[in-house]
């Protein structure tokens, strides 16, 4: 066992991992912070996802221990600072773009990192760029139309080919 | 317009706001003090006999508390199945009994043999890597027409064959079916294949036990579509807990797409060793575990014909359908192939005769039960498929076709050869719809701008009819169910005003906290922010049959009316008492009681104070209190349908399809909340179009899961779907229950398979590869390509 220290949504948070604790189980299990879903074990779905240091990963496949001293943000750190839903949230929930919630923290969160990398991307680049994030619940089209109000484009102009 | 929160709005969903920010609270973020994990040790070979099992080594590794094997639960029963069929001589069907641990034989890769309790979940696996088990492996039975060859091995060794039942419907009809064809001027026969597919919600399944010694009461904590169905299986049929000493909660619920409406393994084993333990017990599943331990859906192999006279109307159906139940029989694994499969074959057409006959066969498969649509989605792409096919050789039109045989708007209620009675449809303005949506007519245009680029366009159409809202309890009991059908509601006006209401359905993604606010808004005129829906807890509801079969809002709502009209007749009758008028006379509009041609009236929380503090009250006539709970058992299924469109891409090079469009045109009836309804057709689309060209189950001869992970097992994503248009202007209200609403959950799922397919052979037919008749789902690009070869 060692202590593995983090800045997590801007707290610095410090927990005794094993060697093979993975940063899902780091957030969830340690800290609490569950809002970090795992979905599978093989590093598909992309519940998982955080921002390590501002880049996504799939918090299933990454050891705590590796990540001494990173900064990473989870869905809980994604809110306006008053509490009201962050600019992403908002979008995900005005265009429907989540069911039953589980996959929502990485979609969330792969769509912050997307808009960071990309402010302005086409549809096409957000259907690619949310290859790694499994939904099963909505058919990822009002997905699509939030992460396009998310980065302030016109959510109603998905191509219908 | 509809208010702003009423029926008829697009109110945004007030569950997002938690699991936006992460503040869901699903069954593993339940963490209970003291709480121990364990970690299930399943067989690796798909049939085998346990010689022994020597669990000494990892009984003294570190943290572990307790092995557990078959000996630990001689003084419990199997898991019980809910729906008994009988065959067509009669008999009822061949019902093995399922273990919570395996007894003597493993059956499918993944049949749980030992469970491991330990400190840490870490510990419980290293420990159970540590168990030896000496299995005699047998011979495997995975095709099922091997399995029910002269002299294949058994998979359970105590019953007869592997055959579970034969089942006709309708049994009398079979000599006029089959007469018809005789005299019949064409006949068209499809053999197909209705693909494997696992569910997959993206939170897999996770139990957590608990147990009270003071109280000797238990709480489970699991991912189930039905609480209250669980408490009533296991208590019952399995630990022998009574109802009052065993509280089931299905929190959050990360989807569930029918692979968690069953009463699991895993639920028995914690609840029960929790009690042995006396500590918390946690089970979380592992997306790999989810592959061989949640029930698959579908699997069927059918042979389907149709007889049509000279005028192209159909006169007789008649099909032959092998179903794969696997190793055991899940909790409604019999119903699915039979009275929800057989029921459907009229589709949406006036044919006169039908003749449906079913086998039901074990192998040494995971379990197969309901998946979204259970048993419509195998009649609709059977029908639907052929009457493709029928057009083809025909040389008709195929939407010429269907609407010849189409039943006629005004031929409703229409009476079914094969039972049930269809209340209310349109399908003549569902086509018609689906078809100017789709643009049908600047369709060979299209057509030929992708022939310039060397593409091959086509154009797939299916009309679906589904039964939805299972069920009337008196018939399903006639018909085999071992459960009533109902749903109940209970709902708690407080003294302020604010109303609780307790539900039997359950939400797992399908919004009934914003929906089902919604209507109790509507029809009291108050703010939905004042009504608070509470469901999935069996402590705070009186029953629930829970959420499947698109019944949530069709039955689960109509109690919800039921219970909330009853609110409003003693409200009205307070009211009449401080108006000091006649309760006949009082008005109930936009939250406020007026006596009818007066300016007289007291508001909502006027009367609920009322109730509650009863000093001006009639109390010899009225018990204080608002408070009223109702049961609904609806008198006929729900009948949805819809056109669907599908236009693809296909490239000639690869075989690959893309879809370009899909335009489905609902007829759901009355339309509670527009913006849920379109989400939740486009995740049936997705889940029907992944079936048609990504998903498939495969195990190989020995029963070895070759398709056991997110690697293998093709999910759709991101860019496999979209350019979906979803339509439901063309309204039907279903006329017996008090929304007029049919159910809208799996719609997409039942007629997209056949649009998919039939807008792939329409391509390969317009590019002139006519001898393609059919490709078996999924389309993928080497089996489109082998076809295009062949």
């Amino acid at each position: 066992m060692s202590q593995v220290k983090m800045k997590v949504n801007g707290r610095e948070v410090s927990a005794a991992t094993e060697g093979r604790t993975l940063l899902s189980s780091y957030l969830r299990d340690l800290l609490g912070l569950t809002g970090t879903h795992v979905g599978c074990d093989t590093s598909q779905c992309g519940a998982c996802v955080v921002l390590v240091d501002g880049k996504a990963v799939k918090s299933c496949t990454a050891f705590a221990a590796d990540l001494e001293g990173a900064e990473v943000t989870t869905v809980e750190g994604m809110a306006n600072p008053d509490g009201s839903l962050g600019r992403i949230q908002q979008a995900f929930q005005d265009y429907h773009g989540l069911q039953c919630g589980f996959c929502t923290p990485g979609m969330v969160m792969s769509t912050a990192a997307l808009l960071a990398e990309n402010p302005k991307p086409s549809e096409e680049e957000v259907r690619h760029y949310l290859e790694g994030n499994i939904c099963r619940c909505t058919g990822y089209q009002n997905i699509v139309r939030a992460v396009m109000a998310a980065s302030g484009q016109d959510a109603g102009a998905l191509a219908a080919e | 317009m509809p208010k702003d929160d009423g029926i008829g709005a697009s109110t945004k969903r007030r569950e997002d706001v938690r699991f936006l920010t992460g503040n869901g609270k699903y069954t593993d973020d339940i963490n209970l003090r003291g709480q121990c994990f364990v970690h299930f040790l399943r067989s690796d070979v798909a049939h085998g006999r346990i010689r022994g099992i020597d669990t000494s080594a990892a009984e003294g590794m570190d943290g572990v508390l307790k092995v557990f094997t078959a000996a630990d639960f001689e003084t419990a029963g199997g898991l019980p199945c809910g729906w008994q069929v009988t065959d067509r001589f009669g008999e009822v069907m061949q019902e093995p009994k399922h273990p919570i641990l395996a007894e003597g034989k493993v059956r499918h890769v993944g049949d749980p043999i030992c469970a491991v309790v330990a400190e840490t979940y870490e510990q419980a696996r290293d420990a159970a890597e540590a168990i030896e088990v000496d299995i005699e492996q047998l011979e495997a039975v995975v095709d099922m027409k091997a399995a029910l060859a002269e002299g294949a091995p058994k998979v359970h060794d105590e019953l007869t064959s592997n055959l579970c039942y034969d089942w006709g419907f309708v049994e009398e009809n079979k000599d006029a079916v089959n007469a018809a064809f005789e005299s019949a001027a064409h006949v068209v026969s499809l053999e197909l294949t209705n693909n494997r597919l696992v569910a997959n919600p993206m939170e897999p399944r996770v139990a957590v036990g608990d147990y009270d010694p003071w109280g000797d009461s238990h709480t489970l904590y699991t991912t189930s579509q039905n609480p209250h169905v669980i408490r009533l299986l296991m208590g019952a049929f399995v630990l022998n807990i009574p109802e009052h000493k065993l509280r089931v909660v299905a929190p959050d619920v990360g989807g569930g797409f029918g692979s968690k409406i069953y009463h699991y393994a895993e639920e028995a084993f914690c609840t029960y060793a929790a009690k042995v333990l006396k500590r918390p017990v946690k089970w979380t599943s592992s997306r790999s575990e989810a592959f061989i331990s949640d029930a698959h859906g579908r699997d069927h192999k059918t042979k389907i014909e149709l007889a049509l006279d000279a005028d192209h109307n159909f006169t007789a159906l008649r099909t032959e359908t092998y179903a794969n139940m696997g190793a055991y029989l899940s909790t409604f694994a019999p119903s699915i192939p039979t009275w929800l499969h057989g029921t459907l074959m009229a589709g949406n057409y006036k044919t006169p005769l039908i003749y449906v006959n079913v086998k039901a066969v074990f192998t040494n498969t995971v379990p197969v039960d309901a998946y979204r649509g259970a048993g419509r989605p195998e009649a609709t792409f059977q029908i639907e498929r052929l009457v493709d096919k029928a057009a083809r050789e025909l040389g008709v039109d195929p939407i010429e076709l269907r609407r010849k045989n189409f039943i006629k708007a005004d031929e409703f209620p229409y009476q079914t050869p094969v039972a049930v009675v269809y209340d209310t449809g349109n399908y003549h303005a569902t086509m018609d719809k689906m078809l100017e949506l789709a643009d049908y007519a600047g369709f060979e245009a299209r057509r030929a701008e992708s022939a310039k680029h060397g593409k091959l366009r086509g154009f797939g159409i299916a009309h679906y009819i589904e039964a939805c809202g299972i069920a009337p309890s008196n018939l399903v009991g006639q018909l085999g169910a071992r459960a009533g059908l109902y749903e109940s509601a209970s709902v708690r006006v407080n003294a302020t005003g604010s109303i609780s209401v307790y539900t039997g359905s359950h939400s797992h993604g399908q919004g009934h906290e914003t929906s089902f606010a919604q209507v109790v808004a509507d029809m009291i005129g108050v703010d939905a922010n004042s009504i608070e829906i509470h469901h999935g807890d069996t402590s705070n509801t009186p029953m629930g049959m829970g959420t499947y079969g698109s019944r949530s809002l069709a039955v689960g709502g109509s109690a919800i009316v039921k219970a909330t009209n009853k609110i409003i007749d003693k409200a009205k009758k307070i009211a009449a008492h401080l108006l000091e008028a006649a309760p006949e006379d009082i008005e109930l509009k936009d939250g406020k009681f007026s006596v009818a041609g007066t300016d007289k009236s007291v508001d909502w929380s006027g009367v609920t104070l009322a109730a509650y503090v009863p000093h001006n009250y009639p109390l010899e006539d009225l018990e204080p209190g608002l408070e009223e709970t109702a049961f609904y058992d609806p008198s006929n299924f729900t009948y949805p349908s819809g056109a669907y469109g599908c236009e693809i891409e296909l490239d000639p090079e690869t075989g690959k399809i893309d879809i370009l469009r899909f335009i489905a045109a609902d007829d759901f009836g009355n339309i509670v909340n527009p913006m849920i309804v379109e989400g939740q057709v486009h995740g049936g689309l997705a889940q029907g179009i992944g079936q048609a060209l990504l998903e498939n189950c495969a195990y190989d001869d020995e029963g070895q899961l070759l398709s056991g992970s997110f690697m293998d097992y093709a999910m759709p994503r991101a860019d496999d779907v979209r350019g979906f248009t979803v339509d439901h202007s063309c309204i039907t209200p279903c006329t017996h229950n008090p929304l007029g609403v049919k159910g809208c959950g799996e719609a997409g799922a039942i007629g997209s398979p056949p649009a998919v397919v039939n807008a792939a052979i329409d391509a390969l037919h317009r590019a002139g590869h006519t001898h393609v008749t059919h490709i078996d789902m999924p389309l993928t690009p080497a089996r489109v390509w082998a076809a295009m070869k062949a």
